[in-house]
């Protein structure tokens, strides 16, 4: 899997403009989805199963998008002025680079001498190198990365963009190593989740789904004096409790906590204090629909160096195979 | 009615519905006195209006050709103000803010209050009677009333909205006055409605709860259901100079520069297919406009463009200074070429714009 | 006929965090079940329950919500047998030292919240209010045995039991927003007796007190004409005073502000007159804390109003409701529908 993780993280996609990861996945998962479609959101949409016994109507959502700059300013002497296109923190940013849709890349200096603390977004910029404005190459609404190579550590993967593209990895392979399925799934590469979820909510209108999961990264508690949390890195998936945006149905979180006990499937139980995913909306679409969320542990989320335990990735889509596999018999 | 497929201009006629609007008062989902200079500007001109739930209004022109493109244009009734939620002695009134309202710019500013138009003023503490440095800190609205004279008190009650009592005036390219946020917007959809273009069903919301959370736009986009929406806003204009000179970075828009397209803003990032679609007609007919600095605010499209399966969508906006004060300053030509550059990508979008695979 | 009192007490005792209706939700169904003609759940736990009207087809429809959810509080982590916990609804933290709690692991656990001393905390807390991270609840059990009995994800509610004050006032945690329930009942039971045109649907909504989830998905299902948001509000007391608290005891409230439509407004308030139930217009001047403000945005927007009974020392546990404005309440809700003609909506307008 961890050549499929790595063309994933490796294509740009900010928030609004997922458009090459969505060209990617359609390649990635030809063959082994039933129909296609790219709605009106850009959410790509892929149907795999019909519905059989004992099945359900099953929304599956991994967001393509990453979190990114816009430019909204250039100066006088050619720096890029920016702001945030999802939930960046001003102290990643510093000495690192970003790259611009158009291809041009910069580094991010701020205004500030001092170098022991991080800077308000809104007094750093980019330096693509232009000497002026007429010579920049940027203009205001331009949408860039952050760029940072993969790094494959043997047992840990380190990316941007691993929020959510291992989770879109998980979808496509679970996808693959599915063979038989009661359910129709239907399987959503959802846009525009860093900036609120905004793709989730009008797929999971369109689907019109029983069941709702999100596959998403959440934080840990596992590194030198952190916020304490009960999650870390290699100790399983984390099935979600609940996060700030929500609250995931207790039938689906018992439902997933005896499939992975009954397949030895290692797991963590996750209450994260900030932050949400996809199923937030899925719960509250239309009627309402049962939601849950498979975790995968993530430290320095939203960093561009996101770190995952390779085999808690593998023990996913594990968890979601099985999970998909056989019939639901609560609610 | 022969300027049908006219593009629409602005004149007197469009001037004087501003100036009207503009002395107005709508907050919140009180807005009757707005709504009913909206119906009466429409009502000839649409084949279905009606007032919804939540007291937005939804018109509906049809195309004059069939499979039209159905584009929702959305502009909000609302403004900031205040409500009266107390009444104390001799004529004096507590007030909450409806919308965000910095209150430094209350004190000693004439108001009126109710559906009477109540005038009234939010008064200050004699300069004499200050203590030592008491000028330093800012006059919040709960240490504030509304004082409508000692014998006035009975015609005010609680729940009576509050406003800027400010008169509308054109002056050289300017237009000031109050609650330019949003009237501009609804006397261009107003114009849009009266001078539509033929080849698209035009799903016309003049909207409520705009101020407090774009709650209006969301079930009239609901109920709609259109294949794409432009919504049509006023934006600030931060374009002062610097204290020390240096470069303003943060001006959001500028006077004189033209519409001001959305790329991004705290509720949406535009469709980029529409963006495309406005930079090029811009060019094509020489149109100016601007790109609003990406960054904080939002306009209905947020809460429309995440409705059913959604809804492709882009903002354009008239830039104006002082939002959510007692006077906005915005430039005449700004408006007039928002509109047409409304009114143009209408009568030339492509059917098939939006098709996706 | 239903004892409300007995109800409202039974109803009291039972948690039912958001998300984990389930107690509250069966103890209500099961005294609905002879007041109402059909009930089922909805995808997320919300109890649907129709009354259905004799108006003709097709009959239209007005929505009552209650939320059944209670606030309290989630174990988040186990340390030497101490569990560290967060909170579900709004809960201030100043409340919970020494607060006696009941903790849902796989059997319920008596427990108390406590404060860890100024020299165990992060240096310059000194006597400040400890923030609830920094808070524990010792169950008095043994490390072993909290580990095989405890896990992440557990509940915790308030262990006050509820009890009575002289002249019918109720005190307990939940009666935000179970007393709504117990008013909505009392309608139910009145509307038997009486025949209606419209269709009741009353609805005990789910996750009020977190996303408003109940109010964002009930109605969408329905699809009424009209819905009431029936919550508690704020009674004055210590510390509340201002324009947004109500004399206890003496009458339920009527929201005024953009959730509310005016002319529903006019419509029950005018019953209420007529029958001399007291109510108080209640200033909304942005929103309504209630599932109204999730019911009105529902698909293409529905006309709200919201019903509000006060309430003393909202969201900690010893919440105070007169039992008289209970009945008010229902009272109002059952008059209002008994009169209600079928072409109400035709003749609901703005006042333009």
């Amino acid at each position: 899997m961890k050549e499929l993780i790595r063309s994933l993280v490796d294509t740009t996609g900010p928030s609004g403009y997922e458009m090459q990861v969505t060209e990617l996945v359609k390649q990635l998962i030809k063959g082994i989805a039933d129909e296609v479609k790219v709605d009106a959101m850009g959410n790509l949409i892929a149907r795999k199963g019909t519905l059989k016994k004992g099945g359900k109507r099953i929304m599956l959502s991994a967001h393509m998008d990453e979190i990114g700059l816009i430019a909204t300013h250039v100066d006088d002497n050619g720096f890029v002025r920016f702001t945030s296109n999802g939930g960046v923190f001003p102290v990643y940013l510093l000495g690192g680079r970003v790259r611009f849709l158009n291809g041009v890349e910069g580094v991010i200096g701020s205004e500030s001498d001092s170098r022991d603390q991080a800077p308000a977004m809104n007094k750093c910029y980019i330096d693509v190198g232009a000497k002026d404005r007429e010579s920049c190459p940027v203009k205001v609404g331009d949408m860039a990365i952050f760029v940072r190579p993969y790094v494959d550590l043997g047992t840990r993967l380190v990316s941007k963009a691993l929020d959510d593209r291992v989770g879109v990895a998980v979808l496509i392979e679970t996808m693959k190593q599915l063979k038989d399925t009661p359910h129709e799934l239907y399987c959503v590469f959802s846009v525009q989740e860093e900036v609120g979820c905004r793709g989730a909510m009008t797929a999971a209108y369109a689907v019109d789904a029983e069941l709702g999961i999100a596959l998403d990264v959440t934080r840990t508690g596992d590194t030198p004096k952190c916020t304490k949390m009960e999650v870390a890195l290699g100790k399983g998936p984390a099935i979600k409790v609940r996060d700030s945006g929500m609250l995931s149905d207790p039938k689906v979180v018992r439902w997933m906590q005896e499939t992975a006990e009954k397949e030895g499937i290692p797991y963590q139980l996750e209450i994260l204090d900030a932050g949400s995913t996809d199923a937030r909306m899925m719960q509250v679409s239309r009627a309402g629909m049962s939601a849950g969320v498979i975790s995968i542990p993530c430290r320095y989320v939203h960093s561009p160096s996101e770190m995952v335990d390779y085999q808690d990735v593998l023990d996913c889509v594990k968890l979601l195979k099985a999970l998909l596999s056989n019939p639901i018999n609560f609610g | 009615m022969t300027t049908k497929n006219m593009a629409p201009l602005i004149e007197k006629e469009q001037i004087d519905l501003l100036e009207r609007l503009s002395n107005a008062c709508g907050i919140l989902s009180d807005v009757g006195e707005i709504r009913k200079i909206v119906l009466e500007s429409i009502k000839p001109y649409c084949d279905d209006v009606h007032i919804d739930a939540l007291g937005n209004v939804l018109a509906i022109r049809k195309a004059q050709q069939p499979d039209a493109l159905r584009v929702m244009v959305a502009a909000h009734m609302d403004e900031v103000g205040f409500m009266v939620v107390e009444k104390e002695e001799g004529g004096l009134f507590r007030m909450v803010a409806v919308g965000g309202i910095d209150s430094r710019y209350l004190p000693g500013k004439p108001v009126l209050a109710g559906k009477e138009h109540v005038p009234g003023v939010i008064g200050a503490k004699p300069i004499h009677l200050m203590k030592k440095d008491e000028m330093n800190n800012t006059m919040e609205l709960e240490d504030l009333r509304l004082d409508v004279g000692p014998d006035g008190g009975d015609k005010v009650k609680p729940g009576d909205p509050v406003y800027f009592a400010t008169k509308f005036q054109q002056v050289g390219p300017s237009l000031m006055g109050k609650a330019l946020d949003d009237r501009l917007g609804v006397v261009s959809l107003i114009s849009l409605i009266q001078h539509a273009p033929a080849n698209i069903e035009l799903l016309a919301a003049f909207t409520v709860q705009e101020e407090i959370g774009l709650r209006g736009a969301r079930v009239a986009a609901y109920a709609f259901n259109p294949d794409l929406a432009i919504v049509m806003d006023s934006t600030p204009s931060h374009d002062l100079p610097t204290w020390d000179g240096s470069e303003n970075i943060y001006y959001n828009t500028k006077l004189d520069a033209g519409p001001a397209i959305y790329v991004a803003d705290t509720g949406t990032l535009s469709d980029p297919r529409l963006l495309q679609r406005l930079f090029k007609i811009a060019s094509e007919n020489e149109i100016p406009y601007q790109i609003r600095q990406p960054g904080k605010g939002g306009t209905d499209a947020g809460s429309i463009h995440r409705q059913r399966a959604g809804i492709p969508s882009v903002s354009i906006s008239v830039p104006g200074r002082y939002a959510h004060s007692p006077v906005m300053i915005s430039r005449f030509n700004d408006w007039k070429n928002t509109l047409t550059l409304v009114h143009t990508a209408l009568a030339e979008m492509p059917k098939n714009l939006l098709q996706r695979n | 006929m239903i004892d409300i009192k007995d109800f409202l007490h039974n109803l009291l005792s039972l948690p039912g965090l958001s998300a984990y209706e389930e107690p509250a939700r069966q103890k209500i169904s099961e005294t609905w079940k002879p007041l109402v003609d059909e009930m089922y759940v909805s995808p997320i736990g919300s109890l649907h329950a129709l009354s259905r009207g004799v108006g003709s087809e097709p009959r239209p429809k007005i929505l009552l919500a209650c939320h059944m959810d209670a606030i309290g509080m989630m174990v988040t982590g186990i340390e030497d047998g101490f569990l560290r916990f967060t909170e579900v609804g709004g809960i201030d933290h100043r409340l919970l030292p020494g607060m006696r709690v009941n903790v849902h692991g796989k059997r319920d656990l008596p427990g108390v919240i406590v404060m860890p001393r100024a020299e165990l905390l992060p240096e310059g807390n000194g006597t400040a209010p400890v923030a609830m991270k920094y808070l524990f609840i010792d169950t008095g059990l043994l490390p072993e045995e909290v580990a095989s009995l405890v896990k992440i994800g557990d509940l915790v509610s308030f262990a006050q039991e509820p009890s009575e004050l002289p002249n019918d006032i109720v005190m307990g945690h939940t009666l935000d927003n179970r007393v709504s329930v117990a008013a909505v009942t009392i309608c139910l039971e009145e509307l038997k007796k009486v025949s209606h045109d419209w269709d009741v649907w009353a609805v005990a909504t789910v996750q009020e007190e977190e996303t408003l989830g109940g109010g964002l998905t009930s109605p969408y299902a329905i699809q009424p004409d009209l819905a009431i948001a029936i919550d508690v509000t704020f009674a004055k007391g210590p510390g509340a005073s201002d324009y947004r608290t109500f004399p206890l005891g003496k009458g339920v409230t009527l929201g005024i502000g953009s959730n509310v439509h005016p002319g529903f407004f006019k419509a029950v308030k005018d019953v209420a007159d007529r029958l001399e139930i007291p109510t108080h217009d209640e200033l909304m001047p942005l929103y309504s804390g209630t599932d109204a403000l999730a019911m009105q945005i529902v698909r293409e927007g529905i006309a709200t109003l919201v019903l509000g009974i006060p309430l003393r020392y909202m969201h900690t546990p010893v919440e105070m409701v007169a039992m008289k404005d209970i009945q008010r309440a229902g009272r109002l809700m059952a008059a209002f529908i008994a009169g209600l003609p079928q072409d109400f909506m035709q003749r609901l307008h703005w006042d333009d």
